[in-house]
């Protein structure tokens, strides 16, 4: 079992060394009798349900692929949960208790996933799993969630069309990441011609059929020009550029992931497209995944996010070194990574609103918890256990980063079943 | 869908599509090269074949790293050289694995085809404990990057012209290779048989060991030039395997002019239809195209006429 | 039982009791559904010891017939979760969710009969064998064989993937179908069903068991293994090769979908991650680990692959695939004839002297289950 030893696929040994360290973290800690706020509140009073509770320590669990295909982009999220435990551990905790973490690998596989996560709930009895990245391996774990009644925080951006009591959504649901960027391009460029892109699955299905719909009845004289997918792991755009060539849109709106993002925006500008010229919404291409693509490639595309690491406010500025402190100088953080270390913070937040780790209480406690140290400012839990957050358009940077151009004023509205979108 | 654009549009549209279908057929070709003298002369069906073409691509990022920090003057030229260093590389540890594994499996080809299954699983381990589970981002120098401009409208990509007459350059080598030195023959007489080939002199352990290296090192310059199109991580090797064993097959294994017309063919049928209908379905019809012709036409394209 | 020598009637015996009485003893429901879900892929195991072991015709492509059976069992099953009241927030309520968030808007044709629990079970096992006679009319009847076959088998995997995610709307795309609820109105969720469905799928892979060792020991067994081995003999003895070819691959597929939907059930949704290469590779795997040769190994290989599988990715996720490739080369390499071939060069020799000795009344079978070459492939 793999309590408190950190499996990562990806450490490099300065990591590795520093994991050592921060695994005798909470086990040091929680040797000492609980410090700061004294003893919390008795352990029958705040956990009645037979959760792993004990005087001094919570148990939590983290569920993300650390091997197979998905370990590439769930590394960010394991680290950035971890960094949010840490610091929690070390404020003191939850309810005087520390935190421990045992963490299960989904290995990339579905069932693994469902597995791991009955095994998180049943055996562990974890008072909350923060993990799942894909919608697949979402949909795979939402039922055992549902059945053993367990908290999951789920940190992907995501198509929407699903709510739980057993699940807060720490990333933007498809309209929350879609409209204030389509409604921002059309203003600001004003672009009517909308190309639409995506890798074959659900996630970019959905988000293109949403930004259709928007596109076509609430933008005035827009209309979609094209819309194309390709199986994931696709390698070859040459042809749908060159189309894309022939019909010249405005706006070409692409949802690709994984390594066909490498192969498209690589031959994207092979092809002569100058993207300072040719205007390209992405929502799918985060810090993360510029480190594969390479900087100069994808250089003056626009993206829609509600994080970017490069983003200025006070909060932002204590995450970002506390993390490259403990994952290394060269590390970048994408909008998910940072959805991903709010999740231990939001789930603090609610069991002190609650006076308790009873799952039950802690659902119907999430609605109006507000995170004011929030990397990306200042987000809060909606009704539907999704978040209130902005949406902000950055522009990509040859370094890699990007610019923060325009964020909405307000905060954003998770709308998961959005009306007239489906 | 060509109503309501000017002629000249779609000439250039035509020239760039042409070319699109052309630097398809190179990286399809490339792929292939390698595999057909493995897996059609030497009748070893190498699973972990994308692979080492990950592995030339991860040579080629490792001296994109070491130009950049010890020699950026000649950063330019940094691709010739990697293309060799993966050449040798990959095709050095070919040699290795043909030495531990494969030679003991000549008899049984479709036992080579789980063992070096098991190869490709331990690469990929190999490539994500070295270089981390995401994708690397291998620089380039500026004058591959972009695009030739020929007119106004038309342009065409560099790097699809590099891969060009790279797979040219490889096309002729292992045309001379197979047909014209005496090696082509020294290695189908060892498949032929073994026990003869030995009887007369050859060498046979030195012929598999060199031509399971040779292929192997094709396969690396091909990642090698796949770095300027594609993407850089462990599993990407896995990407490329069915395509590449299909053009193999669907030419008709033992021939390399039918791998060259199947990966010809194969090629244009996925770029055009491509162009007219979504991304999946124009690689679902083509894979659906392949199958069927090689249901109706067993031996691919081109068969050699051999008694059996 | 003419079929079964005393041997075999032990080694079903052993079976039984590891499976039907030790298993469920010593382990928690949550490990025994975890082995329920190994012990499918015995089923697949055992398909390939006839179809690639016997008859040496390796299909790369058993995950389609897996993932065939186990999508029938799951559009019954999904049917059944989205009754009206169920569903009634959709815009369609009565139609499965993915198929609301797609805008279609009646049930497609092919999912209609799926309504019907006997029409499924019959389903769930000729779909694929439909498929798998489709296949091999085509490719036995043209004598493609050995690698070929290994090839376009696996290309079919790609295209059915690909198709399946592509077709969101009507397949659940890349999550699958999931949220199965009921069987016929029993809960499958629950850990009493799942204990239930433990011992069907047990008692299912028996009576698999059985029927393999009876195609095995009858004459269409040995002609299998004559095929493997010196298939134009067999040709010119006047057989017709390709349809003995055919019907062993259609029973391979049909072993396999059995599997398949008894997963679905066990595990509670399927996904086209059950379907492609990869998928239908580790199915070849766990047969060859076992013994290729030996139904018995097979169903031992898929426990122990699968079982090593889920102990490494807890304990040391980042050595799995390390252990794995490592594991097939020394199978291949070393050990050709998997757990199966130790048993019999080590231990067979010992239970040989323990038992009493009596007259081998099957001289020719005994000969089919001595350790053989490895396959090889008329040229």
């Amino acid at each position: 079992m793999s309590d408190n030893e950190i499996n990562t696929a990806a450490v490099s040994a300065t990591r590795r060394r520093v994991l050592q360290g921060m695994a005798a973290l909470p086990a040091a800690a929680a040797m000492l009798p609980a410090r700061g706020n004294a003893a919390g509140p008795a352990t029958a009073t705040v956990n009645t349900t037979g959760l792993a509770v004990t005087d001094d320590t919570v148990t939590v669990g983290i569920l993300h692929s650390i091997s197979g295909t998905m370990a590439i982009s769930e590394t960010g999220s394991v680290e950035a949960e971890k960094l949010a435990i840490s610091q929690i551990n070390e404020a003191g905790g939850v309810l005087g208790r520390q935190i421990k973490v045992i963490q299960e690998d989904g290995a990339s596989d579905w069932p693994t996933f469902a597995e791991k996560a009955k095994k998180l709930l049943v055996s562990d009895k974890c008072a909350a799993v923060f993990g799942c990245w894909t919608s697949a391996s979402r949909k795979a774990v939402l039922p055992v969630f549902e059945q053993y009644n367990g908290m999951l925080y789920y940190p992907t951006f995501y198509e929407g069309l699903e709510q739980s009591k057993n699940v807060i959504y720490t990333g933007q649901e498809a309209t929350q990441q879609i409209l204030a960027g389509l409604d921002w391009v059309n203003r600001t460029k004003g672009s009517k011609t909308f190309y639409l892109l995506g890798s074959d699955y659900i996630w970019p299905r959905t988000s293109n059929k949403i930004a259709r719909k928007h596109i076509e009845n609430h933008l005035t004289g827009c209309k979609v020009v094209g819309e194309d997918y390709f199986p994931l792991g696709h390698t070859q755009f040459n042809s749908v550029i060159n189309k894309m060539k022939l019909v010249k849109p405005d706006v070409i709106y692409a949802i690709i992931v994984g390594g066909s993002n490498v192969a498209f925006y690589k031959q994207l500008k092979a092809a002569g497209v100058d993207l300072n010229k040719q205007t390209l919404l992405t929502i799918s291409v985060t810090e993360d995944e510029i480190l594969g693509i390479g900087g100069e490639n994808i250089a003056g595309a626009f993206a829609c996010m509600k994080y970017f690491q490069s983003l200025d406010n006070p909060n932002n500025k204590v995450f970002v070194p506390a993390f490259k402190k403990m994952w290394g100088e060269k590390s970048v953080i994408g909008d998910v990574t940072q959805a991903a270390y709010l999740g231990p913070y939001l789930w603090k937040l609610t069991v002190e609103k609650a006076g308790s780790f009873d799952i039950d209480k802690i659902a119907a406690a999430s609605p109006g918890i507000e995170f004011k140290g929030a990397p990306e400012g200042y987000v809060r839990i909606h009704e539907n256990h999704h978040l209130w957050s902005k949406t902000r358009v950055g522009k990509a940077r040859t370094d890699g980063q990007y610019d923060v151009i325009y964020e909405t004023g307000d905060l954003v509205e998770p709308n998961p079943f959005p009306k007239g979108y489906q | 869908m060509l109503m309501g654009y000017s002629l000249g549009d779609i000439g250039s549209i035509m020239a760039m599509q042409g070319f699109a279908g052309l630097s398809l057929f190179s990286v399809f070709l490339l792929m292939a090269l390698g595999l057909a003298i493995i897996f059609g002369q030497m009748g070893v069906i190498n699973m972990a074949h994308g692979e080492f073409m990950i592995l030339g691509a991860y040579v080629t990022y490792m001296t994109s790293q070491v130009f950049t920090t010890y020699l950026p003057s000649l950063f330019a030229i940094y691709f010739f050289v990697a293309v060799v260093l993966a050449f040798c590389v990959a095709g050095a540890l070919g040699m290795l694995v043909e030495w531990a594994l494969i030679r003991h499996l000549y008899r049984r080809p479709l036992d080579t085809l789980l063992a070096t299954w098991g190869l490709s699983l331990i690469l990929q381990q190999v490539y994500r404990s070295v270089f981390g589970a995401r994708e690397v981002g291998v620089d380039q120098p500026e004058w591959m990057m972009g695009a030739a401009s020929m007119t106004d409208t038309i342009q065409i990509p560099i790097n699809g012209l590099i891969v060009m007459a790279l797979t040219a350059v490889i096309s002729v080598f292992v045309f001379l290779l197979i047909y014209w030195m005496g090696w082509g023959k020294r290695v189908r007489a060892v498949m032929s048989n073994r026990a003869m080939a030995g009887a007369v002199g050859i060498d046979t352990e030195f012929v598999d060991r060199v031509t399971f290296g040779i292929g192997c090192g094709i396969a690396g310059v091909a990642g090698s030039a796949f770095t300027m199109i594609g993407s850089t991580s462990p599993t990407a090797g896995q990407l490329y395997i069915v395509d590449t064993f299909l053009v193999v097959v669907f030419g008709g294994a033992q021939s390399l002019l039918g791998t060259i017309a199947s990966a010809f063919t194969i090629s244009q049928a996925r770029s055009t239809m491509e162009f007219f209908l979504s991304g999946s379905m124009a690689q679902v019809i083509v894979l659906l195209t392949v199958v069927g012709i090689l249901m109706l036409r067993p031996q691919g394209l081109f068969v050699l006429k051999v008694r059996r | 039982m003419t079929f079964l020598n005393r041997k075999d009637i032990a080694a079903i015996a052993i079976l039984a009791v590891l499976l039907l009485a030790v298993l469920p003893l010593c382990l928690d429901p949550f490990r025994l559904n975890l082995v329920g879900k190994y012990l499918t892929y015995g089923f697949v195991a055992l398909g390939l010891v006839l179809c690639w072991g016997d008859a040496g015709i390796l299909s790369l492509g058993q995950g389609i017939f897996f993932g065939l059976g186990g999508y029938c069992m799951a559009m019954y099953l999904k049917l059944e979760a989205s009754s009206p009241e169920a569903t009634k927030i959709q815009s369609t309520p009565g139609i499965p969710d993915f198929m609301d968030w797609n805008q279609i808007t009646s049930l497609p044709l092919f999912w209609r009969p799926f309504h019907s629990l006997a029409f499924t079970i019959v389903a769930v096992p000729l779909v694929p064998v439909l498929l798998a006679l489709i296949i091999g009319l085509a490719m036995f009847k043209r004598r493609v064989g050995g690698t070929y076959f290994a090839i376009i088998t696996q290309a079919v995997a790609a295209i059915l993937t690909i198709l399946i995610i592509g077709q969101q709307g009507y397949t659940g795309g890349v999550n699958g179908i999931t949220d199965l609820r009921t069987l016929n109105g029993w809960d499958i969720r629950p850990d009493h069903a799942k204990i239930v469905l433990y011992f069907i799928n047990g008692g299912l892979l028996i009576v698999c068991v059985l029927l393999a060792q009876f195609v095995r020991r009858s004459k269409l067994g040995r002609i299998l293994v004559a095929m493997r081995d010196k298939e134009d003999r067999v040709r010119f003895s006047g057989y017709d090769v390709a349809n003995f070819k055919i019907f062993v691959f259609c029973l391979a597929a049909g072993l396999a979908a059995i599997g398949g939907a008894m997963f679905t059930l066990q595990v509670g949704f399927m996904s086209p991650s059950f379907v492609g290469i990869v998928p239908s590779i580790e199915m070849v795997i766990f047969c060859a680990v076992g013994g290729r040769t030996s139904i018995f190994g097979a169903i031992y290989g898929a426990l122990t692959v699968n079982w090593a599988r889920t102990t490494f990715s807890e304990g040391l996720p980042q050595l799995w695939l390390f252990a794995m490739g490592s594991l097939f080369i020394l199978v291949v390499v070393v050990f050709p004839d998997g757990l199966a071939g130790i048993y019999r060069r080590y231990l067979d020799p010992l239970v040989d002297r323990m038992l009493p000795p009596v007259r081998r009344r099957i001289p020719v079978a005994a000969v089919a289950e001595t350790p053989q070459v490895s396959p090889t492939f008329a040229e």
